[in-house]
């Protein structure tokens, strides 16, 4: 995080710290002068984040791209718009209705917004008559049409006009006729503004470093990333918003370099299945027999992979899956985020289960921790979930370069000839090394073979209906989910001395969380500890940071404080009171004023 | 009076009969059997043990799998040293499917019965005889759900009758016409009680490559062979109608067909074995959708059940040469193979920056 704190040199102006919303139709070609946009702040050095509200549809609904820009680093989502940019004819009046007085709005010119409200800074533009001289083939109009608005930009904010066709050459490509006729409109805009816009506000982007090497990727494409860099062999997967685009990426990258350069022929199978029971009962099929397998989908998919997740968990399969948590229940809002599958998740089947999940926060983490996730699916031989969620997956993240992995695989307890001797007998489910790990062969690996079976059983994997057999196995899968506690990915603990207040978040709530911290000092003089959970199991550190402070704000995006109710169960009675909530879960991403506001009341201040 | 010096021999042990891998048919046996005294599984377990013996095939390659249901326990009973896999109700297929992608050198051998396929597995079977999965897929098929204690399943036919008396209203689902308007490449029914066929029909799977549907009607004692039942032995005996004669013909082996000359039809198979089809139905060829589909239509409407190797199309190639994969199996490839380099990393951050 960027702590550039010097107060901007002239009085109202806002260097670096503004959010703009455009409000178009999806299916416009609004989406490369949005990127263009965001690309060129970056390429200023300035922190910034994209984030895209599109509804369940394929074309002509609205739809709204914020672009958060702000020199601290805080680049969660901002409650307030400073910038609107009213491309859309219907929502066009609300959205201006929905500004914050002395907001900024940048509007075609035939919708006569001015006349809505007096407390506004407006500039009206005339996208078609601009749009006309720049393009004469009337078709190819409408998708040009936007980049006037970004020429416009460019000339208000003070954004570099080399940094915008840097920004589109790259979005672009290629496609000469497509760059001439997008510079020209951008042209257009910056010489329309410059003649007949003066500034009457104070939003300004100056040139800073905050970004130097860093990549902007969306969060579903850093899974991608992790899970070829983790040496995935068989992926299996059914199409659902806002999942797909995680095995769509997967199988550019893996076609691209993990062909076998002599042959041609692939290290790898990508299976689309029939459905997503299908899915997780590939996956367990791959990883019963030794490979490296994943899934990818939301929550509705993983409600369909109950019965198998039971199934793997019992019998000790390994497997990945990824959850990219959108609304719900049932199908819910396909394209609106939320934290809403933590709970049912960690415990997904029914009898007694329980599952490792990691928790990123940013399109690093899921990168790495999707890595680690095949590593710890292997080692403690069960299905291991990714939980991140529609914010993270779809939207454009900055992030630092991946690193590369610096350890090799992990591919846990493999009964090999060695250990075969050196324990003299085997038995599929014998607790040799008392962590609740057995050693497990796989078909063609030459090992004595076992019966894989979800009915009870014995520590030889035969058929069992004894209470004994039946108990000391389900123990021991409870003292191997103990022994993940020191395996997977701890807590981030700020943990302030002699504070009263701890705030705890996990997932994409950290940039609301963080900011809200922030504000919450500077502007009430409220200090407060963080802790970010990144993992379930928790380590000792959550009962630890509970136990430092009176009162502990679990911050979440769902209504029933899901995290807050696994926290109950796993921290000792005598601290749940402690335990409050800060929820939303309205279906976009949290914002920080949001938690500040919320943690004030329940404070009472 | 003179003795012999020479002790007599003790009696020479009787000569074990060994496969062409060297092992006997007790390598190929499982656990002691739970199911029902005569049980139609506990028979179709035999031909299976004897089949894969004769065909000497490497224990070590084959993985069991299997769904839920009496059926489903059966892999317990048959080949002990191969991997098993007993999935949840119905949804073997995934599971087989899977585990073929981690290793395609495996030969999945896949028991289900009538419900575990017919009903809560239907949408699965829909897809794997699509996808044309090499291996063997055998659904023991008694009309009822026996593990539940007597329910109707999805094969029973029209207006049988359960031994409590209730009667099904519902048409059967007929898995071998399905199979074959689905794709698939290997089509036969037979009987568990039909030791000659079956075990023909079994060794022709274990040569198959593509999935082998085997639709082995195997009556249950316990709650399908009653008078009433069409799935009874009786009933079958009485109904069945033979498709002519197979003889499976390993390609290792030479085996003199000891008939009277008729017509025969010789369809090759992949791994260069043949299936000869003695003709005793005027120009029934195994190789016509069309001629399989009305057969098993008329057979059925007339309360018989067609036997034998219904429809074959040896030359469509398998799901897994659809995905062209590396030799070596996926599960056995190393990091280096699998783990790209910090050349390509660095290549896609810096398309991403």
């Amino acid at each position: 995080m960027v702590d550039n704190s010097q107060a901007p040199a002239e009085t109202g102006a806002r260097v670096n710290d503004f959010s703009i919303q455009v409000a178009t139709v999806n299916g416009s070609g609004s989406q490369t002068a949005n990127l263009v946009l965001l690309r060129s702040l970056f390429q200023m050095g300035i922190p910034v984040s994209g984030k895209n509200m599109f509804p369940s549809n394929i074309a002509g609904l609205p739809t709204w791209y914020t672009i958060r820009a702000n020199r601290r680093g805080f680049i969660g989502r901002k409650k307030e718009v400073d910038l609107l940019v009213a491309m859309n004819a219907e929502t066009a009046r609300e959205d201006v209705l929905a500004l914050a007085p002395g907001a900024v709005v940048v509007y075609d010119e035939p919708l006569t917004l001015d006349a809505v409200r007096e407390d506004l800074v407006f500039y009206p533009v005339p996208f078609d008559k601009l749009v006309a001289p720049v393009c004469p083939d009337a078709k190819l109009r409408k998708l040009v049409r936007n980049m006037i608005y970004d020429g416009v930009l460019s000339r208000l904010l003070g954004i570099e006009m080399a940094e915008m066709e840097k920004a589109l050459g790259r979005q672009l490509g290629k496609k000469a006729k497509a760059m001439t006729l997008n510079l020209a409109a951008l042209k257009a805009g910056y010489e329309f503004a410059d003649a007949q816009l003066p500034k009457r506000d104070g939003l300004r982007a100056e040139r800073m470093d905050a970004t130097a090497g860093k990549i902007l990727v969306e969060a579903n494409a850093a899974v991608a990333i992790g899970a070829m860099m983790a040496g995935v062999t068989v992926v299996t997967w059914y199409p659902i918003t806002p999942s797909s685009t995680v095995v769509e990426t997967l199988i550019g990258y893996m076609k691209e370099y993990r062909i076998d350069k002599a042959t041609g022929q692939a290290t790898f199978a990508i299976v689309q299945a029939e459905d997503e029971l299908a899915s997780i009962g590939m996956a367990l099929g791959a990883g019963w027999a030794g490979a490296r397998s994943m899934t990818s989908t939301s929550g509705p998919g993983v409600s369909l992979m109950a019965e198998f997740i039971g199934l793997g968990y019992y019998t000790e399969v390994p497997a990945v899956i990824v959850n990219v948590q959108r609304v719900g229940p049932s199908t819910g809002l396909p394209t609106r985020t939320a934290q809403g599958d933590v709970l049912s998740t960690a415990v997904l089947s029914h009898g007694d289960t329980k599952h490792i999940m990691l928790i990123p926060s940013s399109a690093e983490e899921c990168y790495g921790f999707t890595m680690q996730a095949f590593d710890l699916a292997e080692r403690f031989q069960t299905p291991v979930f990714v939980m991140t969620d529609l914010d993270l997956g779809m939207n454009t993240w900055m992030a630092n370069a991946f690193p590369y992995p610096d350890k090799p695989l992990d591919r846990g307890k493999r009964l090999d000839a060695e250990t075969l001797t050196r324990l003299g007998e085997w038995g599929r489910y014998v607790d040799v090394d008392g962590d609740g790990i057995p050693y497990r062969s796989v078909p063609g690996d030459g090992m004595p073979a076992y019966f894989n079976r979800g009915s009870g059983h014995n520590a030889r994997g035969q058929y069992s209906e004894r209470a004994d057999d039946y108990q000391q196995n389900v123990d021991r899968l409870a003292r191997k989910f103990e022994t993940a506690r020191q395996w997977v990915p701890g807590e981030v603990v700020d943990s302030v001395p002699g504070v009263e207040i701890g705030l705890i978040a996990y997932g994409s709530s950290h940039w609301a969380a963080d900011e809200a911290r922030d504000q919450l000092l500077r502007e009430y003089g409220v200090t407060t500890s963080y802790l970010r959970l990144r993992a379930y199991p928790f380590t000792s550190e959550v009962e630890r940071f509970i136990g430092a402070h009176k009162r502990v704000y679990v911050i979440e995006q769902n209504r029933d404080a899901q995290m807050r109710s696994l926290l109950a169960l796993d921290v000792t009675p005598g601290q749940v009171g402690k335990l409050r909530s800060v929820l939303y879960y309205a279906g976009l991403p949290i914002d920080a004023r949001t938690i500040t506001d919320a943690v004030l009341t329940q404070e009472q201040m | 009076m003179s003795t012999d010096s020479t002790p007599t021999p003790a009696p020479a042990a009787p000569v074990k009969k060994v496969n062409r891998i060297q092992l006997e048919v007790q390598a190929y046996r499982g656990g002691k059997s739970t199911l029902c005294a005569g049980c139609g599984h506990n028979a179709i377990t035999e031909r299976i043990v004897e089949a894969f013996w004769d065909m000497g095939v490497d224990p070590q390659r084959v993985i069991k799998l299997s769904g839920i249901g009496c059926s489903s326990k059966s892999p317990a009973y048959f080949l002990g040293t191969s991997h098993g896999f007993n999935a949840v109700h119905g949804r073997m297929p995934p599971i087989a499917t899977g585990a073929l992608l981690a290793n395609k050198h495996l030969l999945p051998l896949g028991v289900s019965g009538d419900g575990d396929t017919g009903a809560i597995g239907a949408g699965h079977f829909v897809h794997m005889m699509r996808r044309n999965i090499p291996m063997i897929y055998i659904v023991e098929n008694n009309g009822c759900y026996g593990l539940t204690k007597g329910q109707l399943s999805p094969t029973a036919d029209l207006g049988s009758r359960l031994k409590n008396g209730v009667v099904n209203d519902l048409p059967p689902l007929d898995l071998c016409a399905l199979a074959i308007q689905l794709g698939a490449t290997f089509v036969a029914r037979s009987f568990s009680g039909d030791k000659k066929q079956l075990g023909s029909v079994l060794k022709a799977a274990i040569a198959h490559r593509g999935t082998a549907l085997l639709d082995v009607i195997s009556p249950c004692v316990t709650f399908n062979d009653h008078e009433g039942s069409t799935k009874s032995f009786s009933y079958v005996k009485d109904h069945d109608e033979p498709l002519g004669e197979i003889t499976f013909v390993p390609y290792f082996d030479d085996i003199t067909v000891d008939s009277a000359p008729g017509t025969t039809q010789e369809v090759a198979l992949h791994d260069g074995s043949r299936v000869i089809l003695k003709k005793l139905d005027d120009g029934y060829d195994p190789r016509n959708k069309m001629a399989a589909l009305t057969l098993l239509h008329d057979t059925a409407a007339r309360g018989e059940f067609a036997t034998g190797l219904l429809y074959i199309e040896p030359d469509r190639g398998s799901f897994i040469e659809l995905l062209n994969l590396v030799d070596t199996p996926l599960s056995m490839l190393g990091e280096e193979v699998t783990r790209p380099s910090r050349e390509v990393l660095a290549e896609i951050m810096d398309r991403l920056r």
